[in-house]
């Protein structure tokens, strides 16, 4: 009997998973045919390394299109303001996976547009300093948090230098089944981990991107198109100096 | 020197659950703010993602920097055999205690998942400073527990040496781990810095002996024991040196720090464009904090009054506050260096645009949890001193003579 | 102070409920899968009824790690599978929360007394899948 409740299961993700492959995708960014479309069986390897290239050159000011899309495929967009709250305080209390940022450089003035996320660090000094080892990273490249042994300390969020992560500071009444989330936690970018594990090939940012800006893949894989864009023209790691080996790397800054 | 007596804190049963009742009142506040911040979640605070530790942070450094400072005066009676000392120990060790207890319960109560704490004693990530921490305040409260009863027990007292030697120890490391907290942040211009481990281990000095004077001089008063001048005035001079102590490591991170071009702009930001946290520094900080609380303890007249001595003590307090609030929530605020060779001009997070600091408008729920935490370490301290022999009944120059060690 | 002696007591009557709530529950027999769910129309959970019930949390906790940590979505024990399964839809065919007064996971909870912290993360009704993943 179980395993007719298993067999329904697999189906409807199997359904889930040919509708991504058929999925429009933004131009300039191929998808592989050959994504496998089951629920990850066996154990993720470290023989993956998921990452991503963002071309800022392709990035266009004012536009925020991966930010809604993230939004809206990670439950954030579900957020309500708790009453009572004021709307500024809450503003910078509701949490964010992605972020555009306008940078202008200090010696030519050039002004540069950019989305910022987890940088899925290497090394993470967000998990170097939790004390529960909430804050992992996947052996695959995914740097995120087991809210399960997340105490809501924040030093991942005093650590991390890009940012990236946000603090649940309020009760969560909707939420999706892919991105539990709840009062207390820490989180943030998870490169749609979701996706990851059910056959998807691209991120929401990417797919809500119309200027082909973001590119997601296999590092490790040579002959992704990721790592042969990486390998074709310089691109460059935040905060390069820390030396902690982002899996995000930007091209045009 | 004399043989000392130690005997429980005598005052008047009214008197003593009048205070008691004060702190009693200050406690429970303390617990309903953390009960509403709890219930309602984090936004009913002034923390938000940019400053994500607040005055709660504040209250439980500076409480458990002072608590193994406190311990200090203790350890000097047993690691340098100070015998003047030797009889200020058991005070001394239990305010450590009850201080670390205050400061432990506000961190924790701030935790976005207080409940589980049990997560946080069963599952260890080792390359965590906090991780560490949790072992070294657990040892320290059992260590001086210990350090305490050979203090107290005279069959213990043959490993009196021992144990100060020990948790004097253990201290150091304490405070070495909670300036390591910031220390090790390699993300923030402000703690980026070994310095942070030494300098909060002089800053316990200055804290630990303030609070201890304090603590020592209202217990005296209200029980009407005699309390050496001399005494009181070697305690004040040690309070003056550790202040001036502070000073010069306040003063060499910020002249290592002016050194190198790339802290130009942190330094710029505390030192002379801050705003709030450069008013704070300079006025709260340095000036009421440390010189102010120098000069009227080296003071020929002033610092031999216990007026002068009061006064210094809750100044150095008052600066130790500040100086959390400037470490902790300055060093948040000043934005953090994502792109070096570049000015964030917008933003959609708040990332310290053109080199804005982070907005931070504290709770009143926030500071009600701290005030809470000291008024458990009072507490604690009282109840201590009430049942158990801590304080010699006196402490008369002719008894404990402190130019004799 | 209070919270911690609240988590305490908390603990203390968990655990107290827990052992007269195994007999209790294992003693309440069938009929308690709701109608209008996908479990109503199964003769089975994943495991045996009796063991589901002693047992879901510890075989919830022990998959979810492997889900968070590893990756692996194809297992046996899934929250998303408990929701999926047993939330009930309404006579406008919408889901009720598993939560909701009365429906599989609270009314046991309640009879046994015991907290159901699982959904205040994680959702109570199965939620669309989106395009590129479950």
């Amino acid at each position: 009997m179980s395993g007719k409740v298993d067999q329904r299961r697999r189906e409807f993700v199997s359904v889930a998973g040919l509708a991504a492959a058929a999925s429009v995708v933004a131009p300039g960014v191929f998808l592989q045919a050959t994504a496998q479309a089951e629920p990850r069986s066996a154990p993720v390897s470290s023989k993956t390394r998921y990452g991503m290239l963002i071309d800022t050159t392709k990035c266009v000011d004012g536009c925020s299109d991966c930010v809604s899309g993230c939004e809206k495929e990670n439950g954030l967009d579900l957020l309500k303001m708790p009453e009572g709250a004021d709307p500024e305080e809450w503003d910078r209390q509701r949490p964010r996976w992605i972020r555009t940022v306008k940078v202008k450089d200090r010696l030519t003035g050039t002004v540069t547009s950019l989305p910022m996320m987890c940088q899925h660090c290497e090394f993470p000094p967000c998990q170097d300093v939790c004390p529960t080892g909430a804050s992992f990273r996947r052996v695959d490249g995914i740097v995120m948090v087991d809210r399960h042994t997340c105490i809501g300390c924040r030093y991942c969020m005093m650590a991390c230098p890009y940012k990236a992560r946000s603090f649940i500071h309020e009760d969560i009444d909707e939420k999706l089944t892919i991105a539990p989330r709840g009062k207390g936690c820490v989180e943030s970018c998870n490169l749609c981990v979701h996706r990851r594990d059910n056959g998807g090939t691209t991120t929401a940012c990417q797919d809500a991107c119309k200027h082909g800006a973001i590119l997601f893949g296999d590092l490790n894989d040579p002959n992704s198109e990721i790592a042969q864009e990486l390998r074709r023209q310089n691109n460059t790691e935040l905060r390069a100096d820390l030396k902690l080996n982002t899996g995000v790397r930007y091209r045009g800054i | 020197m004399k043989k000392i007596y130690y005997r429980e804190w005598g005052i008047e049963s009214p008197r003593y659950w009048g205070i008691l009742a004060v702190l009693g009142v200050f406690l429970a506040v303390g617990g309903l703010a953390a009960l509403y911040m709890e219930h309602h979640g984090h936004w009913v605070t002034g923390m938000n993602n940019e400053i994500v530790w607040g005055v709660p942070h504040v209250f439980a450094i500076f409480l458990i920097v002072a608590a193994s400072g406190a311990l200090n005066i203790a350890a000097f009676g047993s690691v340098f055999g100070k015998k003047i000392h030797k009889s200020l120990g058991r005070l001394s060790a239990m305010l450590a205690m009850s201080l670390l207890v205050g400061g432990l319960l506000v961190l924790v109560l701030d935790l976005g998942q207080p409940t589980r704490l049990i997560v946080a004693m069963t599952e260890y990530n080792f390359k965590s400073i906090f991780a560490w921490n949790i072992f070294l305040y657990v040892g320290f409260l059992v260590i001086v527990a210990v350090y305490l009863f050979t203090m107290m027990e005279r069959k213990a007292s043959k490993y009196y040496p021992t144990a100060g030697l020990v948790a004097f120890v253990w201290r150091l490391i304490l405070t070495t781990g909670t300036g390591s907290i910031f220390g090790f942040i390699v993300a923030r211009q402000g703690y980026d810095a070994a310095i942070m481990a030494p300098m909060f281990i002089i800053m316990s000095f200055a804290y630990g002996m303030a609070i201890y004077l304090l603590m020592l001089m209202f217990t005296f008063k209200l029980d009407g024991r005699p309390l050496g001048e001399k005494l009181l005035g070697r305690l004040k001079n040690l309070l003056g040196i550790f202040a001036a102590a502070v000073l010069y490591f306040v003063l060499v991170y910020h002249l290592t720090n002016l050194y190198g071009t790339e802290n130009h702009e942190y330094e710029a930001f505390i030192l002379r464009d801050g705003g709030i946290y450069t008013t704070l520094f300079w006025v709260g900080w340095i000036l009421l904090g440390l010189l102010v609380p120098m000069g009227i303890v080296f003071h020929p007249a002033l610092g031999k009054t216990h007026g002068g001595i009061i006064a210094a003590s809750l100044l150095v307090i008052l600066g130790g506050f500040v100086a959390m609030y400037v470490i902790v929530i300055g060093g948040q605020a000043f934005p953090m260096a994502m792109f070096p060779d570049k000015v964030i001009i917008e933003s959609g997070f708040y990332d310290g645009v053109n080199g804005q600091p982070l907005h931070y408008a504290p709770s009143i729920w926030e500071f009600l949890l701290g005030v809470g935490g000291v008024a458990v370490s009072l507490a604690a301290t009282l109840v201590g001193v009430r049942v158990l022999k801590l304080l010699p009944v006196s402490l008369e120059d002719e008894i404990v003579d402190p130019y004799h060690s | 102070m209070q919270d911690m002696f609240r988590f305490g007591t908390r603990l203390l009557m968990v655990m107290a409920t827990f052992v007269l709530a195994q007999s209790a529950v294992a003693g309440q027999g069938a009929g308690s899968v709701i109608e209008g769910s996908k479990a109503y129309g199964l003769d089975s959970c994943v495991e045996p009824t009796p063991l589901m019930r002693k047992k879901h949390y510890a075989f919830l906790k022990h998959d979810r790690d492997i889900t968070v940590h590893q990756g692996v979505r194809t297992i046996k024990h899934s929250l998303a599978g408990c929701v999926d399964c047993h939330a009930a839809k309404d006579d406008a065919g919408n889901y009720v929360p598993v939560t909701a007064e009365g429906q599989f996971c609270q009314s046991c909870h309640e009879y046994a007394g015991a907290e159901l912290p699982c959904f205040s993360c994680h959702s109570s009704t199965p939620t669309k899948a989106t395009k590129a993943g479950d």
